[in-house]
């Protein structure tokens, strides 16, 4: 069952606030999800006014800055600060609410005023930003996301027509960032159960695959109220996707051939 | 609470997350689905004074004819249109249609214009 509030230690209180150094002319407030497992205390938020005329572009780049300069108890995760790896996916936004992006290819621009960070919503917090990702990684692992053959091995690769291997185009590309599953309502409230966009993304990348030899097997295991049907095409996976991929047509794509191979 | 925390904090989700209008519209065809399972007893009721005769018929009549009567039909309309242009996009969907970002906006106007024209009309049929 749903639950539309947080749990009693997960309560944000308000936290410590750092100013800009005298003098700094263009400020800007960051305003960062804090939570510090030794403490056992609730999680905070602090606040952050980063001198931006001393600082990089991207929201990355503010965050770098304020672990260097300002705090350095911050911690997050990053890694290739150019959208390829998938570390610095966190929720950015602004007094408005936020989305799930990731930090190194957001602009610091793209708001105006104070930008709010959080966690990748309805997960976990082992510290700060950084979320456990032990059961998203765990459900990828249960869709088997490799190559299957019954056919004997060919004495060369495993060939592919371009418009085979054009299918693959848009999902390929996807990262495992998690944006888009920590985006869904559905898997808020069921992601026990409920694989979410980002593995049924990457269920459909081996079900579209001419290669692949066991398509009937993979939507065997998919076939199960929860696994794939809690998906209601509530699209704030690709609404939010920092790839620009189309999950939640994914989804659709594997609800079809559910329906087309009983006919 | 769907996940297993292990004694840590689970981050802010509804309290932060900005829900893009297709959402706001997801939700929203699940809450006049509600409604419209609820509006169904209304219904029924105005059957069963049918059945049951001319006595109880006018009464239940007259209820529906009042302006509380009217209000409660008024939301039954607009959530029974609303349900079924949402219900219409959902079967574009689930044929793999109209799952682009872009397209997706489209037809979240399309959706609103429609329930607003088709709920005018409604009662302007009604009413004349």
């Amino acid at each position: 069952m749903a639950k539309f509030t947080l749990p009693k230690n997960s309560k944000v209180k308000e936290g410590k606030h750092f100013p800009a150094p005298a003098g700094a002319t263009d400020v800007r407030r960051f305003k960062v999800y804090r939570y510090d497992p030794d403490s056992g205390e609730n999680p905070r938020t602090d606040t952050y006014d980063v001198d931006l005329s001393t600082c990089g572009p991207m929201v990355l780049d503010a965050l770098i800055k304020i672990k260097n300069d300002i705090d350095p108890t911050l911690t997050f995760r990053r890694s290739c600060r150019e959208g390829i790896c998938g570390s610095c996916s966190m929720n950015i936004g602004d007094k408005r609410g936020g989305s799930n992006t990731l930090a190194c290819t957001k602009a610091i621009a793209d708001f105006d005023g104070e930008i709010r960070i959080y966690p990748l919503p309805h997960m976990p917090v082992v510290k700060d930003l950084v979320p456990d990702l032990t059961h998203f990684y765990a459900q990828y692992a249960s869709i088997e996301p490799w190559i299957k053959t019954d056919t004997a091995n060919p004495s060369r690769e495993r060939l592919q027509s371009k418009e085979d291997r054009a299918k693959l185009d848009g999902l390929y590309e996807c990262i495992l960032c998690a944006c888009c599953s920590t985006s869904c309502p559905s898997y808020w409230w069921n992601g026990d159960k409920y694989l979410g966009p980002a593995i049924l993304l990457q269920a459909y990348r081996w079900l579209a695959d001419s290669r692949d030899e066991a398509t009937g097997e993979r939507l065997d295991q998919l076939e199960d109220p929860f696994k794939l049907y809690r998906c209601h095409t509530i699209m704030n996976c690709t609404n939010t996707c920092p790839k620009g991929l189309n999950p939640g047509k994914a989804i659709a794509e594997t609800k079809k051939m559910m329906v087309e191979r009983q006919i | 609470m769907a996940i297993d925390t292990g004694g840590r904090p689970l981050s802010p989700h509804l309290q932060v997350y900005r829900l893009p209008l297709a959402a706001i519209l997801s939700i929203t065809h699940r809450i006049t689905g509600v409604g419209l399972a609820m509006g169904t007893v209304g219904l029924i009721c105005w059957l069963m004074a049918l059945a049951s005769g001319e006595q109880s018929f006018a009464a239940v009549q007259s209820f529906y004819a009042s302006w509380f009567g009217k209000f409660l039909l008024f939301g039954y309309s607009v959530a029974l249109l609303y349900h079924l242009c949402t219900g219409i996009r959902h079967l574009f969907w689930d044929a793999g249609m109209n799952l682009g970002k872009d397209e997706v906006e489209r037809s979240d106007k399309m959706v609103i214009g429609g329930v607003v024209v088709l709920t005018v009309v409604l009662w302007l049929v009604a009413l004349i």
